[in-house]
């Protein structure tokens, strides 16, 4: 059986783990490498890098860490932030990434997504959206250039519109954050992620809001995702992973078994 | 260097992700050369055929390099990973640029098509089960030690359904060949570089395996059915 993926998420700038509250006030919480390692070695499925600085500051920052991590680690992973070229994609893929994962670029020329799938194949091309939920009109919609407060801005999109257009143009995945919910850990947006669940045909990954195991339960009981991003949680030793895993195999979620942990323990 | 270690080439198929499967044999303390210069191809004692992208892209690719009738022509252990598994096959529903199917090696005679996930989200991506296939009571040597129910990490949305060469199967939508083999060719549909331990104990099957020990089990496989 497909297991429900847990996705410890590194926010990078200027090569350190960061985590802000809300995308604001950002402080470091580690070296790259060794927290990448720690996460694989404690049972983490897959691993995400968000460069969130590169898309803002309208450039592209050394990856060079990307190959790094691939050394290391024996997990899939993922990096995001200011890929805006096949090329700058193909070097990140030649570093050893799985997965790359465009957001603002792709809502500046949606072309993109189209033209890494059909450079690289769908199963590598992830589509991150940071989408809000907007009081003023009762509806979701997608903000670009977030690693950035100054920069960032909202877009004509909604949400569940710009889901099904970046299927269209051939993404493999989705990462959807919900920015009302992202560092304050007060549970996902079970039903935001249920009406994006219902048009999304490919997998789709939660982000934002975890804050307590029973959370990760309710994400894929109720909203059926398949995968569960969270940062600061894992970061700060909140949630320790393994016991994120027992807990959810009791709760009859397939869970993937992890040999190594099981030895050290 | 010992000799087992220096002996294994993975082919440079000019797809982007070679690194992560030189990576995953290099923490296993091998020595693995990347390369698609014909006489290192021939001479290694193990090949590895790696693949992510199209059917079609790859197989351009490998017929630009001239790589393809001497991958036909290897007598040692080949083992192709995710899309290289399916180039092993002889074609894939695939479709590039040309609305066809995708001729591939011809090595396992069995073919790719269209995974049926019955729905579920499309590419399978992620952790799935294995289920080993024993022929004549033998696992074959690549899955020594490998359990049932095992997770290794998928992606893909192309399958070889499941016949005669399947040495293990999945499950997503339906059963489907997770790992295929005939002969001195083995193919795995999942990546056993980003399988952790799981994986890295399919990598430490493959660097052991040689012509004489793969003959040995194809020996024991047919010696059992007569």
């Amino acid at each position: 059986m497909l297991a429900k993926r847990i996705v410890p998420c590194l926010d990078v700038k200027a090569g350190k783990v960061v985590k802000g509250v809300q995308f604001r006030n950002h402080e470091i919480v580690g070296d790259i490498v060794p927290l990448a390692q720690r996460y694989a070695e404690e049972g983490a499925d897959e691993l995400v890098f968000y460069d969130i600085t590169a898309s803002a500051h309208d450039r592209v920052v050394d990856k060079s860490w990307v190959s790094r991590v691939a050394e290391r680690i024996d997990i899939p992973f993922c990096v995001a932030g200011g890929i805006k070229t096949i090329e700058q994609a193909r070097e990140i893929l030649a570093f050893g990434a799985d997965k790359i994962s465009v957001n603002s670029p792709a809502l500046s020329d949606p072309s993109l997504i189209r033209r890494l799938h059909d450079e690289f194949g769908r199963q590598c091309v992830v589509v991150g959206i940071d989408s809000f939920f907007d009081a003023d009109s009762g509806s979701y919609k997608v903000k670009q250039f977030t690693g950035d407060e100054a920069a960032t801005r909202d877009t004509q999109w909604y949400t569940l519109d710009w889901v099904e257009e970046a299927q269209k143009q051939g993404c493999g995945e989705i990462v959807l954050n919900v920015m009302n919910s992202d560092g304050v850990r007060q549970g996902y947006d079970l039903v935001q992620l249920s009406k994006v669940r219902a048009v999304c045909d490919v997998p789709l990954v939660a982000s934002g809001g975890a804050g307590a195991m029973e959370h990760f339960r309710d994400v894929f009981v109720e909203a059926q995702v398949d995968a569960a991003l969270a940062a600061s949680v894992f970061h700060k030793g909140i949630i320790p992973i393994p016991d994120l895993k027992q807990y959810l195999r009791e709760q009859q979620i397939c869970i993937r078994a992890d040999d190594r942990h099981q030895r050290i323990a | 260097m010992t000799k087992t270690t220096a002996a294994t080439v993975i082919i440079d198929t000019g797809c982007a992700n070679l690194s992560s499967v030189r990576f995953a044999f290099e923490r296993l303390g091998a020595d693995v050369l990347v390369t698609d210069d014909a006489d290192a191809i021939k001479a290694a004692t193990r090949v590895v055929l790696p693949g992510v992208g199209s059917a079609p892209a790859a197989m351009n690719s490998l017929k630009q390099k001239n790589l393809m009738a001497l991958v036909q022509g290897l007598t040692q252990p080949v083992m192709g990973v995710c899309l290289g598994m399916q180039l092993m096959t002889s074609k894939s529903t695939e479709q590039g640029a040309i609305a066809a199917d995708t001729p591939c090696l011809g090595l396992i005679p069995t073919e790719v098509r269209a995974l049926d996930t019955q729905g579920l989200p499309t590419p399978h991506m992620g952790w799935n089960q294995l289920t080993p296939v024993l022929k004549n009571g033998q696992v074959h040597p690549l899955l020594e030690g490998i359990n049932a129910g095992d997770f290794v990490y998928f992606v893909h949305s192309f399958c070889a359904p499941v016949s005669e060469y399947s040495i293990a199967t999945s499950e997503y939508g339906e059963v489907f060949s997770a790992a295929i083999a005939d002969g001195n060719f083995m193919g795995l549909q999942f990546h056993p570089e980003k399988s952790a331990a799981v994986g890295a104990k399919m990598l430490a099957n493959f660097l052991k395996l040689d012509s004489d020990s793969l003959a040995a089990y194809n020996a024991r496989v047919i010696g059992g059915a007569a």
